[in-house]
């Protein structure tokens, strides 16, 4: 017999309302703050309940059955359970009354862990706001009505959002699954950042080597429709049924028709490229028809229209178009749109890179020799700006290279976490420039960020190859020289902690390991897809721990950087677990729909039309004949909005009516 | 055979419910014919010693205006409270407060300063404010209390029926009386009036469309208005959605927007919230920014969705604190039953 008292009162044979009240210790972390006995006697004295118990963890299997003891006992025939959020386990204690035989309606939570035992200081204090709590959940679910669970099936199709590496490996998953994937990325081209570096730590496999088997693989696979330089504007229905629209914006080269043969970039009327090429940072120069490297997916040719001599003046030779033998130019091509079903959907929308321009003390866009680690990504890239050249901007070699970390990250006056992947990525930096040039590497470093596997390792033969490590943070970088050894060259100051002095070392070439941040939009797209994301912009997902992959919106999953900082390896990890979620989602057939859904009261409708717009499920349909606006319970997911806009009470929602939300607040402010 | 007594009576109130009743114009004979009129200061010579002779619950029934503000008021609700078998709160400053009750927004203090010096038609003088007692060569002269709060009739004694509006349309008075004589009464605490909003018999809302979002609230001095297009549509902030019917929408009829006189249905318990969030989900932009700039051109809030029914929110009226953070101003009312 588990522990915890039993308080039985004569059953009330009325037929009206008998209430159990269950208290969880959840541990010590209630019961180490609230006194659970207390709160368990003042319980078994309030109206209409007949059992009040407590047991060290409610949500375990004893703890449901001795709910379901009572219920199967005839003792009870409503629940109440004061422990955790009803977030965390309000699935749970409903399906256990239902097990129980009632109505999983029949339950309320009150939330003392979350709301008392978390956040209240005093002891005595936090049992007294048990106890009004209680009060409140008991007179509320004694209003509770009876509520079918309902169920609605799932499409089976899928859309990810972004095709970098975590996109690509989600989509591909679910294509091999047999899913029909749609996979939405807004640039030209899938790959991402990944598809923009050299090599990959710690085995430094080249990255071009293991990414673009995958992205061909995307491009071919008869389970993929691939939308690039498209967006998604606007996402309606609910999980297993959203219906999405997706934007393609004009490439004015016609996507089925273009083999990527490039001859109409050699034929383009400019001879040299002219215009900043965004996909090599900015290091080189493109033309206004291009593709961003080799291996672009698609292989399509891109016509940059603000550059584009045809569409800023109306008179060009078009060349490009004459050298194209598959005639696929177009240059009316206009926006288009397609709209489309999909079961679930799964976020990979990605990170930006700190701008290192935020930090002017370091110099970049002040001295051309400051780069980002990202421009040296591409300096290192055999198909990068200088094939694969370490050079300066003068065309010169650096001697001397210094790594600056933490740029942007772990720093009060712009970002206060740590990027995870700088510590690792900078390493890797140190030892190709070594290898390649053999120049001497400094790494400013804060702390040595290296858990993973292989990672230390490959720290330890970063070290042995004689990188040089200075500890401490670097407090600026300057070309005024004190000394004549410094004439010429960047000084980068910095304390070194280890040896207690601050030290002042001229460099040729200063690389600055910018952070991860979120994607300047990512406000928008939150929205977009109804998912909520932290003060700092990275996507929130359902548990820490628990629901790592999943959102607070059913049927929207995420993988990769947009949730917050990783590296491939996680991304990958990541990635493939979102395609699990959306694959269980999908195969299991149906979901179950919240029960607590919107009714309007034909009556009293008066045919204002204020919520018919207002439902983002586009539940509410108005007929015009009756002049009624009617909600279908079916596509309802029981939000509230229209219940709360509706301004003559016509529309209102099961478990949330007037009368059970204000018999909650009395009975909390009956006690208090 | 005796005819049913009844009593009319106002409190806090602007003499216009008294209107409504002479508007029933030759149907006040019917109604003169149907009962005798015990009590009707505003018409008819009787004194309150009439009314304290009359035996408990010999009125049929007493028709109070009025919210209340005073203990004459009070005292008055009391006594008819006790001569009646049925208190109908006449008209929406009886039900809810009206607009007597947006005196809620200032305290006792307050009012009685700016009236008797603040107020820039007054002349300062030796600063004297009324008494409740004032003794003079001829005696001891009593005014009645001025209360803190405006109340509701229902805040005070207990009350049958409601007629709303402001004020109440005549059809609505004609079928209440009717109803009353022939013994044909709804529920107790039922409002004698349909129990749906406005737009149901508004012959613009065909116009509406369902898609409804409003880029700029206007005030209705600052736009000709379509005579028949939907005025919220045209920006202008009608209450129709949350306010009952029976009025046969004189208002919008008129090219004027809805404030609300008739008050909320039976399922709504606080008229302003519901009417204000009916307006906010309007709102056509989505920024924090442009929607501030949006509802600032909602010019007085309170003065605006609880014109009518202040008294009778569940906030009843504004608090005021004292540095210690302790609960000045207010006092205690009756709950509604």
């Amino acid at each position: 017999m588990p522990e915890g008292g039993l308080n039985p009162k004569a059953v009330s044979t009325d037929g009206g309302p008998r209430i159990g009240v269950y208290v969880c210790h959840c541990g010590l972390n209630i019961a180490g703050k609230v006194d659970v006995k207390a709160v368990v006697e003042f319980a078994a004295s309030l109206p209409h309940v007949t059992v009040a118990r407590d047991y060290k963890f409610m949500c375990s299997d004893p703890g449901q059955e001795l709910i379901q003891q009572d219920l199967r006992d005839g003792l009870v025939n409503r629940v109440v359970v004061a422990s955790c959020s009803p977030l965390m386990h309000e699935a749970t204690f409903r399906r256990a009354t239902a097990a129980g035989g009632e109505s999983p309606s029949h339950v309320q939570m009150a939330s003392i862990r979350e709301h008392v035992s978390w956040v209240t200081a005093d002891g005595d204090d936090a049992t007294e706001k048990a106890k009004a709590l209680v009060a409140g959940a008991v007179r509320r679910v004694a209003l509770h009505e009876v509520l079918e669970p309902r169920q609605s099936p799932v499409r089976p199709d899928v859309m990810v959002v972004g095709g970098g590496i975590a996109g690509i490996h989600a989509a591909l998953t679910l294509a091999d699954a047999g899913k029909h994937v749609y996979l939405v990325e807004r640039e030209t081209t899938i790959g991402g950042h990944m598809a923009k570096f050299d090599k990959t730590f710690p085995t430094l496999d080249c990255a071009a080597c293991i990414l673009t088997p995958k992205m061909s693989a995307v491009r071919t696979h008869p389970n993929i429709t691939l939308w690039t330089y498209s967006d998604v504007v606007s996402v309606e229905g609910y999980a297993g049924d959203f219906r999405v629209r997706v934007r393609h914006r004009p490439r004015y080269v016609r996507e089925d028709l273009c083999t990527g043969c490039l001859a109409c970039i050699d034929a383009c009327v400019h001879k040299q490229g002219k215009f900043e090429d965004e996909w090599n940072e900015g290091l080189s120069k493109r033309k206004p028809i291009y593709i961003p490297f080799p291996q672009a997916t698609p292989p399509v040719v891109v016509v940059d229209r603000e550059a584009c001599i045809w569409f800023k003046t109306g008179k060009c030779p078009r060349t490009c178009v004459d050298a194209c033998e598959r005639d696929a130019f177009d240059f009316e091509q206009t926006e288009t749109f397609d709209e489309v079903e999909v079961g679930a959907i799964i976020l990979a929308t990605g990170y930006r890179t700190f701008d290192a321009s935020r930090m002017p003390e370091y110099g970049y866009g002040l001295y051309p020799n400051v780069y980002t680690s990202l421009e040296v990504e591409r300096l290192l890239n055999a198909a990068g700006p200088t094939n694969g050249e370490i050079v300066l901007r003068d065309g010169s070699r650096p001697r001397t290279v210094g790594i600056i970390h933490c740029v942007g990250s772990r720093d009060a006056k712009h970002n206060l976490w740590c990027s995870k992947v700088c510590c690792m990525y900078s390493l890797k930096l140190a030892h190709m420039v070594k290898e390649r040039i053999g120049a001497e590497v400094y790494n400013f470093y804060i702390d040595m960020r290296t858990p993973g596997k292989g990672y230390e390792e490959f720290y330890d033969k970063v070290l042995r190859e004689g990188v040089h490590m200075v500890r401490g943070r670097v407090a600026g970088v300057t070309d005024e020289a004190a000394s004549p050894e410094e004439e010429g060259h960047l000084v980068i100051r910095a304390e070194d902690t280890l040896i207690g002095s601050v030290r002042r070392i001229p460099v040729d070439m200063v690389i600055l390991a910018v952070g991860i941040e979120p994607q300047p939009d990512a406000q928008e797209v939150r929205r977009l897809f109804n998912v909520s994301c932290g003060s700092e912009g990275f996507f929130t997902e359902r548990h820490p721990k628990l629901a790592p992959v999943s959102t607070f919106t059913d049927g929207i999953f995420l993988a990769g950087a947009c949730q917050g900082p990783k590296d491939i390896p996680d991304s990958v990890a990541q990635a493939g677990a979102a395609a699990a979620e959306a694959l269980a989602m999908i195969d299991r057939g149906h979901v179950t729909l919240e029960s607590s859904t919107a009714f309007i009261d034909d009556a009293a409708c008066s045919g204002c039309k204020t919520c018919v717009g207002l439902c983002p499920f586009g539940a509410i349909a108005f007929d015009e004949d009756r002049k009624k606006a009617a909600v279908n319970e079916v596509v309802c997911k029981g939000c509230g909005i229209c219940v709360g806009a509706c301004p003559s009470g016509a529309a209102q929602q099961h478990l949330f009516t007037d009368a059970q939300i204000l018999s909650e607040i009395e009975g909390v402010l009956e006690y208090v | 055979m005796t005819k049913p007594k009844v009593a009319f009576y106002w409190c806090a109130s602007c003499g216009g419910c008294e209107e409504a009743v002479v508007d029933l114009a030759e149907d006040v004979l019917a109604v003169v014919d149907a009962v005798d009129i015990a009590f009707w200061p505003v018409a008819l010579d009787f004194k309150v010693s009439d009314v304290e002779a009359l035996a408990d619950g010999e009125l049929a029934a007493s028709f109070v205006n009025g919210a209340i503000r005073t203990s004459e008021q009070r005292e008055m609700a009391e006594l008819l409270r006790r001569k009646s078998a049925v208190v109908v709160a006449f008209g929406a400053c009886a039900w809810l407060g009206g607009i007597p009750g947006l005196a809620n927004l200032s305290s006792r203090e307050s009012i009685l300063e700016f009236v008797y010096r603040g107020s820039p038609s007054t002349s300062d003088g030796d600063g004297v404010r009324p008494q409740e007692e004032t003794d003079v060569p001829e005696g001891r002269l009593r005014l009645p209390h001025f209360d803190e709060t405006v109340r509701t009739l229902d805040q005070v004694v207990d009350v049958d029926y409601y007629l709303p509006g402001c004020p109440p349309p005549v059809d609505l008075i004609r079928s209440a009386v009717t109803a009353l004589v022939e013994g044909r009464l709804p529920e107790k605490g039922s409002v004698l009036a349909p129990d749906v909003a406005l737009c149901a018999e508004c012959p613009r809302a065909q116009t509406k469309p369902t898609d409804l979002k409003v880029t700029q609230f206007r005030r209705p001095h600052e736009v000709i208005a379509d005579p028949e297009t939907c005025l919220l549509a045209q920006g202008l902030v009608c209450l129709g959605p949350a306010t009952r019917s029976g009025c046969g929408a004189p208002c919008t009829a008129a090219n004027m927007p809805c404030t609300g006189c008739m008050g909320p249905t039976s399922r709504v318990i606080d008229y302003g919230a519901k009417a204000l969030s009916a307006i906010a989900s309007l709102v056509a932009p989505s920024d924090e920014e442009a929607v501030g700039e949006a509802v600032d051109r909602l010019v007085d809030p309170v003065g605006t969705f609880y014109r009518y029914s202040l008294p009778a929110s569940l906030l009843h009226r504004r608090v005021e604190r004292d540095a210690a953070g302790s609960r000045g101003g207010g006092q205690g009312w009756a709950r509604r039953s």
